[in-house]
């Protein structure tokens, strides 16, 4: 098993304000490993520190063995780390196709493109001349998730996809996730639903207040391991 | 793991600072020294010093639209100009004398500034800034041809001062320029120690923040917008009193603007202490410049430039980053039991 | 009658001239939501820019934009890059206070190297030339061949923003810049490169300038003024509404000049204003409010 991203004693915040305090984490090729915390634990922190949105300021931040800590944000894309933001942020001035488009910025060469991700989601064909973001919320998430898978990426990192959609979406979002991860991908996935993040992922990660609390295969953590671990109580 | 806050025991709120005080008395010596210049001083110093108090008061005005309102006027002569021409309306074709006018041409530039508002309002940000030319330019073009105000080349308001000696003339022109400038400068510093004035950083800061406070925060814009336009008419009024010839040209020209501009960035937009400290350099680069014509003013807007990629803070905003040298204090600190890191 | 429709005409071509001025301005604020004051005095640049190297390069007239056009794309991009882009910002008061400026900067620095005489280029018959349109209508060749570059030139910006990879980055950049560069898009080439192409337009607008008419180191604050006023009566964010913009400006300046010699610009501002009093969108505006 390759080790695809790894990082140690990785530190971020905003400006005054520490947010992570030395996290040691790592995703091996082909894994899907699941970070779940409180609000304001970090997990949002950690996923756009790794995506090159912030800056780390201190400690390691290896992908496919280059440090890549210093690399300037907009590289991250070209290396083939792929973010789905938290909130899906996609362009309103563009239209559905477009969005996707723009996945598609740096021309990385692979399985994704127009056509297998409307493969993959075929509602958005139907839609694709629409602005983006006049589409319902799971729709939107699915336009997000495409735009990602557009650039080819070897990482995707999911940063609450399941956040406002209904429960029938979320079971249809989840569902896409492990066809597009038979394709090889290796997934990072925030979630507030610790039910659904157990079933997608091969190892569970739990952040609190900036630090990792808890790690281990879903099915070795008991109930009251996480509980202690994700409240710190 | 969990920091525990401190129980306050005596934690007071205060703003005065041995500085502050010393700054205080410094600053009254010097309004009592400057109003003894008729006494002592020559005819070409009384000169500049009244049009140094002139221009430190439309710097000031136009800081706290800029540097504490949030909006660039790039319109201000508007109000100088129909500060100017109040002299000519009430002075020459009123009979009144040039130094009564003053408070006068103050009040045409409040109902100007209200009458311009709700159009000027429509706008934020560059769009106000360019707006509020455009605006300034209607009115130059307006007043230019309108015989009425014997637009076109200008006017001599000569008649307005007519019956008082030039010893006198000086005298009360620098002690009239003495009250807009003090007054201009207590009068911000007043309004920034009031809840008002905490209101208005917080809006200018934030323009979400603004939103939030809604009817609140466009009230306070909207006080400043006038009060600002109040405050430069009478300069305006002033400094043509002085000059005693209004033209369309000078009166609104956006040389007013440009000028608050140098003075308020290269000195320290927001803050009450930079445009202080501007005025003083503009005046200081002025005679030590003033041979070499453009050059001067390319020196001028390239130092302003130089502030911009800077930080923007201006010469005070580098002297006095930490806040420790503040002269007229308006940010309140804690004093008190385990007080933290300010 | 026939000098009524010729007022009209003349207005309208006029029109064309005022969107070529607006272009550069409507692309760079589009973009970068960015206002540069100094925008006027870079097209009176240009235009000197012109006159300089047809005098000292024997260049003919329409050739000198073959030089200045690529010159002032790259000096744009280089100010973009390593100037404004240090400015951009949460604070929308930085960049308007550098630009401003630097407007003065550029006045003076023009007064001191071409003093304050007024220069034109020179181009010969073209200058006067005109198709006679039936009547005593006509109209001339050089407003013509402006209004017929400025459509073009929009045209091809618009194409430029819909249908390229470039243009998708500008759009997608000027929405969220931050999740752009997630896509790869380096925000600080993306702004450079907007710059960099209004710069061009501005050249062009600035060349055609000093064809129609002379110019002196001072005229940069009113051509802003024009600009601004077009892209405002047009509607943010769209090019062709910077197009109509233009050419309501312009009608309003030839027909107010018509009437009275010193009502042309007024009428022009008094338009501008009644825009903002009743329409403050603007005509055909396309952005939404941020």
């Amino acid at each position: 098993m390759k080790r695809l991203l790894e990082t140690r004693s990785l530190t971020a915040g905003y400006g005054d304000f520490q947010a992570l305090y030395g996290i040691d984490f790592h995703v091996d090729d082909g894994e899907a490993v699941a970070i779940i915390g409180a609000n304001g634990a970090g997990k949002t922190t950690f996923l756009r520190t790794l995506a090159g949105q912030l800056r780390a300021t201190g400690g390691q931040l290896r992908f496919a063995d280059e440090n890549i800590a210093a690399w300037p944000g907009h590289r991250m894309a070209e290396a083939g780390i792929a973010l789905v933001p938290e909130g899906r942020r996609l362009f309103p001035s563009l239209s559905v196709e477009e969005n996707l488009l723009m996945g598609a910025y740096t021309r990385r060469p692979g399985p994704w493109t127009l056509a297998s991700v409307f493969e993959l989601f075929p509602v958005l064909c139907e839609f694709r001349r629409r602005p983006a973001t006049e589409l319902s919320g799971g729709q939107q998430q699915m336009v997000a998730m495409g735009r990602a898978l557009m650039s080819n990426p070897r990482l995707l990192l999911c940063d609450e996809i399941s956040l406002g959609l209904a429960p029938l979406v979320v079971r249809e979002i989840y569902r896409t996730l492990s066809q597009i991860r038979g394709k090889g991908l290796s997934v990072v996935l925030v979630e507030q639903d610790i039910g659904q993040a157990m079933k997608a992922a091969d190892r569970v990660v739990c952040f609190q207040e900036g630090r990792v609390s808890l790690e281990g295969a879903p099915g070795t953590l008991s109930r009251e391991q996480i509980s202690q671990a994700y409240f710190g109580v | 793991m969990k920091r525990e806050l401190p129980l306050s025991a005596a934690a007071t709120v205060t703003r005065a600072s041995p500085l502050s005080i010393a700054a205080a008395v410094v600053a009254l010596l010097l309004v009592l020294a400057a109003a003894s210049m008729p006494a002592w001083a020559e005819r070409s110093q009384l000169r500049m010093a009244t049009e140094f108090l002139c221009l430190l008061t439309i710097a000031q005005m136009w800081n706290l639209l800029a540097g504490y309102g949030g909006l660039l006027s790039v319109g201000q002569q508007a109000f100088v100009g129909l500060g100017a021409y109040s002299l000519v309306v009430f002075g020459l074709q009123g009979g009144l004398n040039a130094f009564v006018v003053v408070p006068i041409a103050g009040v045409v530039g409040l109902v100007g500034a209200a009458l311009l508002a709700p159009l000027a309002f429509r706008l934020r940000g560059a769009h106000f800034a360019v707006g509020t030319w455009v605006m300034a330019e209607v009115l130059r073009i307006v007043i230019a041809n309108l015989p009425f105000v014997s637009g076109g080349s200008g006017v001599s308001v000569a008649p307005t001062v007519r019956g008082m000696d030039i010893a006198t003339r000086d005298a009360v022109s620098l002690w009239l320029a003495l009250v807009l400038g003090a007054g201009s400068m207590a009068a911000v510093y007043a309004l920034l120690r009031s809840r008002w004035g905490l209101a208005l950083v917080a809006v200018r800061d934030s323009e979400r923040a603004s939103q939030s406070l809604g009817i609140e925060g466009r009230r306070l814009k909207w006080l400043v917008y006038v009060a600002a336009a109040g405050g430069c008419a009478m300069a305006g009024a002033l400094i043509f009193a002085t000059k005693l010839r209004v033209s369309p040209d000078s009166a609104f020209s956006l040389e007013w603007t440009t000028t608050a501009f140098f003075i308020v960035v290269i000195g320290g937009i927001g803050s009450l202490e930079g445009p202080l400290l501007g005025a003083v350099l503009y005046f200081a680069l002025r005679e030590w410049l003033s041979d070499l014509g453009s050059t001067y003013m390319i020196v001028l807007g390239s130092l302003t430039v130089a502030v911009m990629l800077s930080g923007g803070g201006g010469v005070w905003g580098l002297v006095n980053r930490r806040g420790w040298f503040d002269l007229f204090p308006t940010r309140r600190r804690v004093r008190g039991a385990s007080a933290g890191d300010d | 009658m026939a000098e009524w429709i010729n007022t009209l005409l003349q207005g309208v071509l006029l029109g064309g001239l005022y969107a070529l001025f607006a272009a550069g301005l409507s692309l760079s604020f589009g973009v970068m939501r960015m206002i540069n004051i100094a925008h006027g005095d870079m097209i009176v640049f240009a235009g000197y820019a012109a006159i300089f190297t047809a005098e000292h390069l024997g260049l003919p007239p329409a050739l000198t934009l073959l030089l200045v056009a690529p010159a002032l794309a790259v000096l744009g991009y280089l100010a973009q890059r390593l100037v404004f882009n240090r400015t951009l910002g949460d604070d929308v008061l930085r960049p308007l206070l550098l630009t401003f400026g630097l407007s003065i900067v550029i006045q003076n620095a023009l007064q001191e190297m071409f003093s304050a005489d007024v220069r034109g280029l020179d181009i010969g018959p073209l200058a006067t030339a005109n198709f006679q349109l039936g009547g005593e209508v006509a109209i001339g060749v050089l407003p013509l061949l402006v209004m017929a570059t400025a459509v073009a030139t929009l045209a091809a910006l618009q194409w430029l923003f819909r249908q390229t990879r470039a243009g998708r980055a500008f759009r997608a950049t000027s929405d969220d810049a931050g999740t752009a560069q997630l896509m790869g898009v380096n925000r600080q080439h993306v702004y450079a490169l907007a710059m960099a192409i209004a710069s061009a337009v501005v050249a062009v607008a600035g060349v055609f300038l000093v064809m129609r008419t002379t110019i002196s180191p001072s005229d940069g604050p009113a051509r802003l003024l024009y600009s601004f006023e077009a892209v405002i009566i047009g509607g943010l964010g769209s090019l062709w509404g910077t197009l109509l913009g233009g050419t309501i400006l312009g009608v309003a300046q030839a027909v107010g000049a018509k009437l009275n010699p010193g009502w042309g610009v007024l009428s022009g501002h008094l338009a501008f204003l009644l825009v903002l009093m009743f329409r403050p969108q603007g005509l055909m505006p396309k952005t939404r409010d941020r």
